[in-house]
């Protein structure tokens, strides 16, 4: 396995629910992750998927910690959210409202930067990752922000729009491709409808012709959701692969002082 | 994939979740991934009340073919009611 970071590690992580402002600065619940070792870590902001701030995404959350990474993910449907409330009824809550809006989304990654950069074990750089409509979030906080990396996997609607009769109130976003401050990885299934393989051409087009620094992978026998280890999407070797895509990537843009 | 395709339909009626019996105001229709049903899409319905100040949920996740045969089945209960819509 690619080893990313380069000093003596222990295992040791804190995982648990915090607060922080968010867009507007209203308070929102995210959950951080952070390895115990002395600091000089790089950050990620994981941004969920559709279902919601849950169980999986969670354990992807602390996937990074045990990687060396500090991570935090937003529960982006914090204001749905009712104290009690599992995160399934919740998303289906956000969905039946529209999702979650473009610019609130931002404010959101946006404050969770802030919070990680505040961090005494910060080194400075921070990233954003995110899976499904996380995957068009993710573009699109890294066209907005001042970031050192981001990755997209599967999002759908960075070029396209969503079906007829969606409540989800999002447009394609590919002409933001000449705004984006850092280099972008793209893990694709070629199976996959949104994105389909020719919206990820679409985007890689975008992303040539504004002369950005990128990386794209598709994988061939699988769809959307991949990476998703409780589902039956799940194909583990798109997965394997694609978390060593990540590892390489981010040992080479967010380690280091 | 993630196929985004929800139909919205207003509702009158009522619908028991975790809390009790509740008004339903709308449900989203949607074939997409479902939550525990083991399969990669499904046929899910939530029966929700988005009015109140703690929304309300009913969910069924469906393989496609027991959807039609509840569509087919409730038109079917429907049929000699003769209902209408007074909307």
């Amino acid at each position: 396995m690619t080893r990313e970071v380069d000093r003596d590690m222990t295992d040791s992580l804190r995982a648990e629910t915090i607060s922080f402002a968010g867009y507007g600065g209203e308070e929102i619940e995210g959950y951080l992750a952070q390895p115990l070792d002395q600091g000089g870590f790089g950050a990620v902001v994981v941004i969920h998927h559709m279902p919601g701030y849950d169980e999986g995404t969670k354990e992807i959350t602390r996937k990074f910690a045990a990687h060396g990474y500090l991570a935090l993910c937003p529960n982006l449907y914090s204001r749905e959210a009712t104290p009690g409330a599992s995160p399934d009824d919740v998303a289906a809550v956000a969905r039946a409202k529209g999702g979650v809006p473009d610019e609130r989304l931002v404010g959101d990654v946006k404050g969770a930067v802030d919070h990680l950069y505040g961090l005494g074990s910060s080194n400075g750089r921070v990233a954003t990752i995110g899976y499904c409509s996380g995957g068009r979030q993710s573009f699109l906080a890294a066209c907005s922000l001042q970031l050192d990396a981001a990755v997209d996997c599967y999002g759908a609607f960075i070029v396209g729009t969503p079906p007829e009769g969606s409540p989800l109130k999002i447009g394609p976003i590919d002409h933001m491709a000449k705004d984006l401050s850092c280099p972008l990885l793209g893990l694709f299934g070629a199976e996959d409808q949104h994105p389909s393989p020719a919206e990820v051409a679409e985007l890689e087009k975008a992303l040539k012709q504004a002369g950005k620094t990128y990386e794209f992978h598709s994988y061939e026998g699988a769809g959307h959701a991949f990476f998703a280890t409780n589902r039956p999407s799940y194909r583990p070797e798109a997965a394997n692969d694609g978390w060593e895509r990540i590892w390489t990537f981010f040992g080479r843009y967010l380690v280091g002082n | 994939m993630c196929t985004y395709q929800t139909q919205s339909v207003e509702l009158r009626g009522s619908g028991k979740g975790q809390a009790g019996w509740f008004s339903l105001s709308s449900a989203s229709v949607y074939f997409d991934h479902p939550a525990h049903y083991s399969a990669e899409h499904a046929l899910n319905i939530d029966f929700l009340n988005l009015d109140g100040p703690t929304p309300s949920r009913v969910a069924v996740e469906l393989d496609p073919i027991s959807a039609g045969h509840l569509a087919r089945a409730i038109l079917e209960a429907i049929k000699a009611t003769e209902p209408v819509d007074s909307r």
